[in-house]
C-alpha cells in the first residue's frame, strides 16, 4: 500500500461568533497560510476535498459557496463529503493510494453560531420516530454519560478532571476559544443542563475552519524534511438506533483497534474528538491511553468547530509529533450522536 | 492501478411519491437488487459509500447516520458524498476509488433522493444574507445558458421538443422509469406551458423518489460474474463565477471527458463509444453535452440530435433508459447514468439494450454546470 503523509496543517482561531465572516472568508486564510508555509499554490495540488454541513449554513450547497475560496481556473479534481473534514482527508488518502493524485488539499469549515445546533443535531436521528421528538445534542450525550457512570466505567471525578485539564491545556493552543480556568468548586456549583452534564461538560458553540495538505511518500519530502506518516487509519459506524446499542461497548472502535493492531503500539500522544467530558475517560480506557498525554490542545471542550473538530484532532496530533521528540500519535474523529461513527488514525514520525 | 468492475446494479421503481417505503426502505430496495444481481452476501461488503444531494431535500442531516442500518454499514466504514447534482456520478467514482486504492476488495455504493419529503425548488433557492435572493430552482438557473447556446448556433426550437420525445419514448422500454407517457410527440411537448424560456413543462425532468446501488469489486474477485470493467473515471470542478468562464461549454466538462478518454484509450468518442447515459435534466442539454464531451464540433450538437444520431438505434445512442428527463431522484440520477452504462456493456439492459454495446459512458453534472463526474465502462478489460 502506498504510504501517505501529512505535510501541513493550519487552523483558524476558533470564534464564538464569526459574525459577517462568510465561509470563503473563513477558508481562505487557512488555505493561504498553508500555501505560504510550503511555498506552493493550488497549482501544486492534485486533488481537493472538503467537509461541511449545509444545515449549519442554513442553505443547500455550503460547499459550493466555500469553493469560491479556492482557485478553480483551470478546473480542479475536487470532491466534498457532508461529514467532518477528517473523512475528506480519508477520501484524499484513497485518491493518493490509487495513484490518481500525489498531493491533496483538505479543508473543513463550520459556523454553529447563526443557527440552533441542538435542533440541527436532532435532525440526524430517525426522521420518522426520533427527530420529531427533537432530542437535543446534550441530552443525547447525557444518555451515554449516564450509562457509563452507572456501569462504573467512568467516575464523576474523571469528568471533572477532563474539564479541568482541557481548560489548563487550552494555554497550549493559540486558537482555543475557551481559555478560562475552572476549579472543582465552580464545576460542582454549576447547574445541570441535562443530567449528568453541566455547561463545563459540553463544548462551546464555535465557528471556524481548518486546512491540511497530505502527499504521497515520494512527494512529501519535496514539501518538508519531516512529513508525518499516516501509518494506519480505520473508521466504522454503529447502529443509528441508540436503543439497540450498548452505549458502554464501542464495537466500531474495537473493530478498528483490531484492524490497526493498536494493542501493540505505544503512543506518545493522543488527540480525541471528545465533545463531552465523559467521552474523555471513556475513550482513554477503550484506547488504553491511561498514561498517554491526551488532548494537549484542550480538545473540543475548549473549541469545537463542527465539521472540523475531527480534522483538528488529526492536525493537533501532527503538530505534537512535528514539534516534539515524539514518534507515535493517535488521533480520533467522531460523527453522530453518542460516538456513533469513529475514525482512528495512527500517525508516525519516521526517524 | 488496481482494476475494478461493476458486478451488480440495483434500482428502485422511480415515482413522484414512493409512499410505500421509508427512506431506509427506499435505499434498501436498490441495495437488495444490486446484491442479488452481483450474487454477493453482506460479509463480502468491506465498505459502503452513500451519496445524495442536499440534506434539505429530505430534512435529514448527514443521513448516513440514520441510514447506517438500512444500508448495511453497521460495523463497517461508510462515507457520505455530496457534490451537488453530480453526486450520483462522483459517488460511483469514489466507491471505485476505494477498491482501486487497494484498501478494499468489494464495496457497496448507494445513492438516493426522496424528493417527496420536501420541495426541491425551495431547497435549491437559498436566501443568503449577503446576496440577492434568486428563487430560481435548477430550470431557472440553466435557462439562460440554454438561450445562449441557441443564440450562438442558431438552433431551431424543435430540437428541445425532439429530445423530450426521444427520451420519453425510451422510457416506455424501461419499466422502472418514473414518466411513462404513451403517444408523446413534439406537438404534445410544444403545447405544454412555458416554464423557463425556452423550456416547456415536458422539456423538464420530473421530481422523483428513488435509489440506485452498485457493487464494485476488484479484478481478482470477479470470478465468472457478468462485469462492466471501469476503464476510466474522473471528476472536475470549476467555480460558480469567474471571469472568462463559459457556462454553455464548461472547461471542467471538457477536461473531465478528455481525462476518461485518455485513461480508456479513446481518441474518437463518436466512433468508439457505443452508447452513453448522459445527465440531461432539461432537453437542450443533449446537444450542449454532445459538443462539450467531444462527440462533435461546437455548433454541431443540435444537428446530430436532429438527424436522430442519439436515438437508441442511432450512431451514438444517448439515454436509452429514458434518462434524467424520465426519472430524477436527484442524488441518484448520476449513479443511474453510471449504472445504466454498466448494464449496457453487461448486456443486461433488457428492452432498452443497445445491440452489441461494448463500450459505454456514464456522465453526471451539477451545481451551476460546474461539477462533473464521468466514467467509461467496457465489456472487456483489454
Amino acid at each position: 500500500m502506498k504510504k501517505v503523509a501529512i505535510v501541513g496543517y493550519a487552523q483558524h482561531p476558533i470564534l464564538e461568533n464569526a459574525g459577517a465572516l462568510n465561509e470563503v472568508e473563513l477558508i481562505m486564510p487557512v488555505v493561504h497560510q498553508l500555501f505560504d508555509e510550503l511555498g506552493i499554490s493550488q497549482n501544486n495540488i492534485d486533488f481537493t476535498c472538503s467537509g461541511s454541513c449545509d444545515y449549519l449554513q442554513g442553505a443547500a450547497f455550503a460547499f459550493v459557496e466555500g469553493l469560491s475560496a479556492i482557485q478553480t481556473n483551470p478546473p480542479i479534481k475536487e470532491s466534498h463529503v457532508e461529514m467532518d473534514a477528517a473523512w475528506a482527508m480519508y477520501e484524499s488518502m484513497l485518491k493518493i493510494q490509487m495513484g490518481d493524485a500525489d498531493t491533496a488539499l483538505i479543508y473543513g469549515f463550520g459556523k454553529s453560531s447563526p443557527g440552533r445546533l441542538d435542533s440541527i443535531i436532532s435532525l440526524q436521528m430517525d426522521p420518522y420516530y426520533i427527530s420529531p421528538l427533537w432530542p437535543d445534542r446534550v441530552s443525547l450525550a447525557a444518555i451515554q454519560a449516564r450509562v457509563l457512570l452507572e456501569k462504573n466505567i467512568i467516575t464523576p471525578e474523571q469528568m471533572i478532571t477532563a474539564v479541568i485539564e482541557a481548560r489548563t491545556n487550552s494555554k497550549n493552543n493559540k486558537n482555543a476559544l475557551v481559555t478560562e480556568l475552572v476549579d472543582k468548586e465552580s464545576y460542582l456549583a454549576s447547574e445541570k443542563i441535562s443530567s449528568p452534564l453541566n455547561e463545563f461538560d459540553c463544548p462551546p458553540i464555535s465557528d471556524g475552519s481548518s486546512a491540511m495538505i497530505i502527499a504521497s511518500e515520494e512527494k512529501a519530502y519535496d514539501f518538508t524534511d519531516q512529513p508525518i506518516f499516516i501509518e494506519g487509519i480505520d473508521h466504522r459506524i454503529e447502529s443509528s438506533n441508540i436503543g439497540s446499542r450498548d452505549l458502554s461497548k464501542p464495537t466500531g472502535i474495537m473493530a478498528s483497534i483490531e484492524q490497526l493492531k493498536l494493542e501493540k503500539t505505544k503512543f506518545d500522544v493522543a488527540e480525541l474528538h471528545t465533545q463531552f467530558s465523559h467521552e474523555v475517560p471513556y475513550l482513554q480506557s477503550v484506547l488504553n491511553l491511561s498514561d498517554v498525554p491526551t488532548n494537549l490542545s484542550g480538545g473540543p471542550l475548549v473549541g469545537n468547530v463542527m465539521m472540523c473538530a475531527g480534522l483538528d484532532a488529526i492536525g493537533k496530533t501532527y503538530e505534537s509529533l512535528k514539534s516534539n521528540d515524539l514518534t507515535n500519535g493517535l488521533a480520533h474523529a467522531s460523527s453522530g450522536p453518542c460516538l456513533q461513527h469513529n475514525m482512528l488514525v495512527h500517525l508516525e514520525k519516521k526517524s | 492501478m488496481i482494476q475494478a468492475g461493476v458486478i451488480g446494479v440495483g434500482q428502485t421503481k422511480y415515482d413522484a411519491k414512493r409512499r410505500d417505503v421509508s427512506m431506509g426502505g427506499l435505499v434498501r430496495e436498490a441495495i437488495d437488487n444490486a446484491m442479488l444481481a452481483a450474487n454477493v452476501e453482506w460479509d463480502a461488503i468491506d465498505a459502503v459509500i452513500l451519496g445524495k444531494a442536499p440534506d434539505m431535500f429530505e430534512g435529514v442531516v448527514m443521513p448516513e447516520l440514520y441510514l447506517a442500518d438500512a444500508i448495511g454499514a453497521v460495523g463497517k466504514p461508510v462515507l457520505r458524498v455530496h457534490t451537488a447534482g453530480s453526486v450520483g456520478g462522483s459517488t460511483g467514482v469514489i466507491a471505485a476509488t476505494h477498491v482501486c486504492s487497494g484498501q478494499f476488495k468489494t464495496v457497496l455504493t448507494v445513492t438516493f433522493e426522496k424528493q417527496s419529503e420536501s420541495n426541491a425548488t425551495w431547497a435549491l433557492s437559498p436566501r443568503y444574507p449577503y446576496s440577492p435572493h434568486i428563487n430560481a430552482g435548477a430550470g431557472g438557473y440553466f435557462a439562460p445558458f440554454i438561450r445562449e447556446y441557441i443564440r450562438r448556433y442558431d438552433a431551431p426550437e424543435h430540437i428541445g421538443w425532439k429530445v423530450a420525445v426521444k427520451d420519453r419514448l425510451n422510457a416506455l422500454k424501461n419499466p422502472l422509469a418514473h414518466l411513462h407517457i404513451p403517444g408523446i410527440d413534439e406537438k404534445m411537448v410544444s403545447d405544454t406551458p412555458m416554464l423557463w424560456e425556452p423550456l416547456r413543462y415536458l422539456e423538464s425532468c420530473p421530481s422523483s423518489d428513488g435509489a440506485c446501488a452498485m457493487v464494485i469489486t476488484s479484478k481478482d474477485l470477479v470470478g465468472s460474474r457478468d462485469v462492466a470493467w471501469i476503464k476510466g473515471m474522473a471528476v472536475r470542478s470549476e467555480g460558480t463565477l469567474s471571469a472568462g468562464r463559459d457556462e454553455v461549454n464548461p472547461q471542467a466538462g471538457i477536461d473531465c471527458a478528455k481525462d476518461i478518454y485518455d485513461q480508456a484509450g479513446i481518441t474518437n468518442p463518436y466512433k468508439e463509444i457505443d452508447c452513453a447515459e448522459i445527465y440531461v435534466p432539461f432537453s437542450w442539454y443533449e446537444p450542449m453535452w454532445l459538443e462539450n464531451l467531444g462527440f462533435c464540433d461546437l455548433g454541431e450538437g443540435w444537428k446530430l440530435t436532429d438527424k436522430d444520431a442519439t436515438a437508441i438505434d442511432g450512431e451514438i445512442p444517448f439515454n436509452m433508459s429514458g434518462g434524467v428527463m424520465s426519472s430524477n431522484p436527484i442524488g441518484a440520477s448520476g449513479m443511474i447514468r453510471f449504472g445504466e452504462a454498466a448494464l449496457q456493456v453487461m448486456g443486461k439492459a433488457n428492452d432498452h439494450q443497445v445491440e452489441d454495446a461494448k463500450v459505454a459512458m456514464g456522465h453526471a453534472y451539477g451545481g451551476a454546470a460546474q461539477f462533473f463526474a464521468m466514467w467509461i465502462v467496457s465489456s472487456s478489460l483489454d
